[in-house]
């Protein structure tokens, strides 16, 4: 297989032609430009922002991002929405993937009648958009008297991840040697010892992939927490972003600190685990 | 700086004590069923049971009740209100805002996927002869990793519009000036505000594409491309004789993801325009129905009997895509 795949490099290598590498680079930059735009931007002067373009820029500052972590300009500080966005996000992230491991392995591992159908019926859930859950949803957390505090947000972040991590996580372990199982169970092995000391260590790549998908999910998503968390003590960066952009809409000093805050921690995890997020995006791509 | 951020910082106790309790009910279950069922004979329906349990009583209540509460709530005017029949539906295909907001959706749906595919498939084709392929990938692929709200800013910059008499500060309005044209307000004007959204989703979607369809095209086994470049086919020869066939159901894959993706838009239409100046899609009004207009009372059946159409809409397609990777998976 590497051999295999070494020789198309290098047969491809040979066609490689200067004009497809100029047009790369010209689309890459193209395609960056706006980005780089609003980031030259948050790094200028307030006054600067309102009068010139960016592309003129000449003088830098720290103020905007000072004053979009201080200030109570929207009715809170960004500080107090990115705190939010880590609350949501760590439990958002770590509760579907503990019940989504042994849900897989009972489906996976463990005999039982109509084991097959109970897989697929949870995978179909996989097709029920979250829009289709959202009223019922907070009529039953408002009954639960649990309006206003982060519960619904965990709970409905849980939910909604449930169907893809077990159908990931179980094709994962099928794909694991049956040996390793059955020598442990004929070594006495009850299936949390199983679970737990045989099949957890294998599971890492899987746990990553999925946990770098569900983490940028969570952290990027606007409609939940618009739905579930939209209070001012609960609220995450994406509402706090989309207010501002509402209210505030031409204080570009703001909007463009406000927005490379929200995307430092996702720009990190992606730049440094882009092979684990490429596989969760494919393994995710319906869901939503 | 001499900003407070300790208040902040305390609230990120709930969070800890929630993994904290929830560590020990999962860990606490799983002790329980290792030591109870020794013996006995019912020992892997306990387990059964006690894996599954959490996963489907949450499923239950977060998905199957909710689906089906929906499905009924569209028949009525709202959560504690009257049965109203299909009034609902016919108001979606009857209003002219609701017709504008299909007509919108539908523009969505059929220019991101086409776009965003073909451009990833094009870009892909020619990082893969191409010099610091990494970076560029790295570069059209970043804008998935961020948030739609971030990008949507990002792109509301570039359309950002002054009075042609002041200096532009968005780049696009800037560039007409240069051309000698007035500058434009592009999110206001339907419909082509649609098209200046729709353009924000295609530069987030196609990395997506780029990516999968670059492994896909990778994966082309190096016996096929250096046979056909022996027999002397042209770049244009090779990209439809050999490329395309072999990456075909890649593409599929990908078009459809992106569809999915489509039609459940709803970050970048609120955070554009909140649905004003006649640029709503079906994923915003549902929304926009459901919870903004409250006050009305029919709001939450519409709301409903929106979101039944949205998932109507998806079923297909999705069906279609878990056989398509059925059909990958069994080829491998």
């Amino acid at each position: 297989m590497q051999a295999i795949s070494e020789r198309s490099a290098t047969a491809r290598k040979r066609l490689s032609s200067p004009i497809a590498s100029l047009a790369t680079v010209v689309i890459a930059v193209l395609w960056s430009l706006p980005t780089a735009g609003l980031l030259v931007t948050s790094f200028r002067p307030q006054a600067d922002i309102q009068r010139t373009g960016w592309w003129t820029a000449t003088s830098f500052t720290l103020d905007n991002y000072r004053q979009v972590l201080e200030s109570q300009t929207s009715g809170r500080s960004l500080s107090q929405a990115f705190v939010n966005s880590v609350v949501i996000t760590l439990p958002s992230v770590l509760a579907p993937l503990a019940i989504a491991l042994i849900a897989a392995y009972a489906l996976a591992w463990i005999d039982f009648k109509g084991r097959d159908l109970l897989f697929v019926l949870i995978f179909a859930l996989q097709i029920v958009p979250i829009q289709v859950t959202l009223i019922p949803l907070l009529n039953l957390y408002v009954d639960a008297g649990l309006a206003g505090t982060y519960w619904p947000v965990w709970i409905s972040h849980t939910v909604y991840s449930l169907p893809l991590a077990i159908f990931l996580l179980h094709n994962f372990m099928r794909g694991l040697p049956k040996e390793l199982v059955e020598a442990a169970r004929v070594d006495g092995a009850g299936h949390v010892q199983i679970f737990l000391r045989v099949l957890a260590p294998l599971l890492v790549p899987a746990v990553a992939a999925f946990g770098i998908f569900q983490f940028l999910w969570v952290w990027n998503d606007l409609l939940v927490a618009l739905t579930f968390a939209n209070t001012p003590g609960t609220n995450p960066m994406t509402v706090a972003l989309a207010n501002l952009a509402g209210s505030r809409g031409s204080a570009w000093y703001l909007l463009s600190a406000a927005a490379f805050v929200s995307m430092l921690l996702p720009l990190i995890v992606f730049l440094s685990m882009q092979r684990f997020f490429v596989r969760g995006l494919l393994a995710g791509s319906v869901k939503g | 700086m001499d900003y407070d951020f300790s208040e902040d910082v305390a609230k990120i106790w709930p969070a800890l004590l929630f993994i904290g309790g929830f560590v020990a009910v999962v860990g606490g279950l799983l002790f329980v069923l290792d030591i109870l069922p020794r013996w006995g004979k019912g020992k892997e329906r306990l387990h059964m049971f006690g894996f599954l349990g959490p996963a489907l009583i949450l499923l239950a209540i977060g998905l199957v009740y909710p689906l089906i509460r929906t499905v009924t709530l569209s028949f009525y005017n709202n959560t504690r209100g009257k049965f109203v029949g299909l009034d609902n539906y016919t108001w979606i295909v009857t209003n002219d805002d609701t017709l504008i907001m299909l007509r919108n959706t539908l523009f969505w749906v059929v220019c991101v996927p086409l776009l965003a595919t073909a451009f990833g498939l094009i870009y892909a084709v020619l990082v893969d002869k191409a010099r610091g392929e990494g970076i560029a990938k790295s570069l059209i692929f970043m804008p998935m990793a961020i948030s739609l709200v971030g990008a949507t800013i990002i792109w509301k910059f570039i359309y950002a519009f002054r009075e042609a008499d002041q200096e532009q500060i968005g780049l696009l309005n800037q560039i007409l000036v240069w051309l000698g044209m007035e500058p434009q307000q592009f999110l206001t004007s339907s419909p082509s505000n649609t098209f200046y959204m729709i353009v924000m989703m295609i530069w987030i979607q196609a990395g997506f594409a780029m990516v999968i369809l670059s492994a896909a095209i990778k994966a082309i086994p190096a016996e096929i491309v250096e046979a056909a470049r022996l027999d002397g086919a042209s770049p244009w020869q090779m990209f439809w004789r050999v490329t395309m066939p072999s990456i075909r159901p890649a593409v599929v894959v990908v078009t459809i993801t992106i569809t999915i993706a489509t039609l459940k838009v709803f970050d970048i239409v609120r955070t554009s325009t909140n649905g004003n100046f006649k640029s709503s899609v079906l994923a915003f009004e549902m929304y926009n129905q459901a919870f903004r207009l409250s006050d009305d009372p029919n709001g939450e059946g519409r709301g409903a009997a929106l979101a039944v159409v949205l998932f109507l809409l998806v079923v297909p397609v999705v069906v279609y895509q878990a056989r398509q990777l059925r059909k990958r998976a069994e080829i491998r």
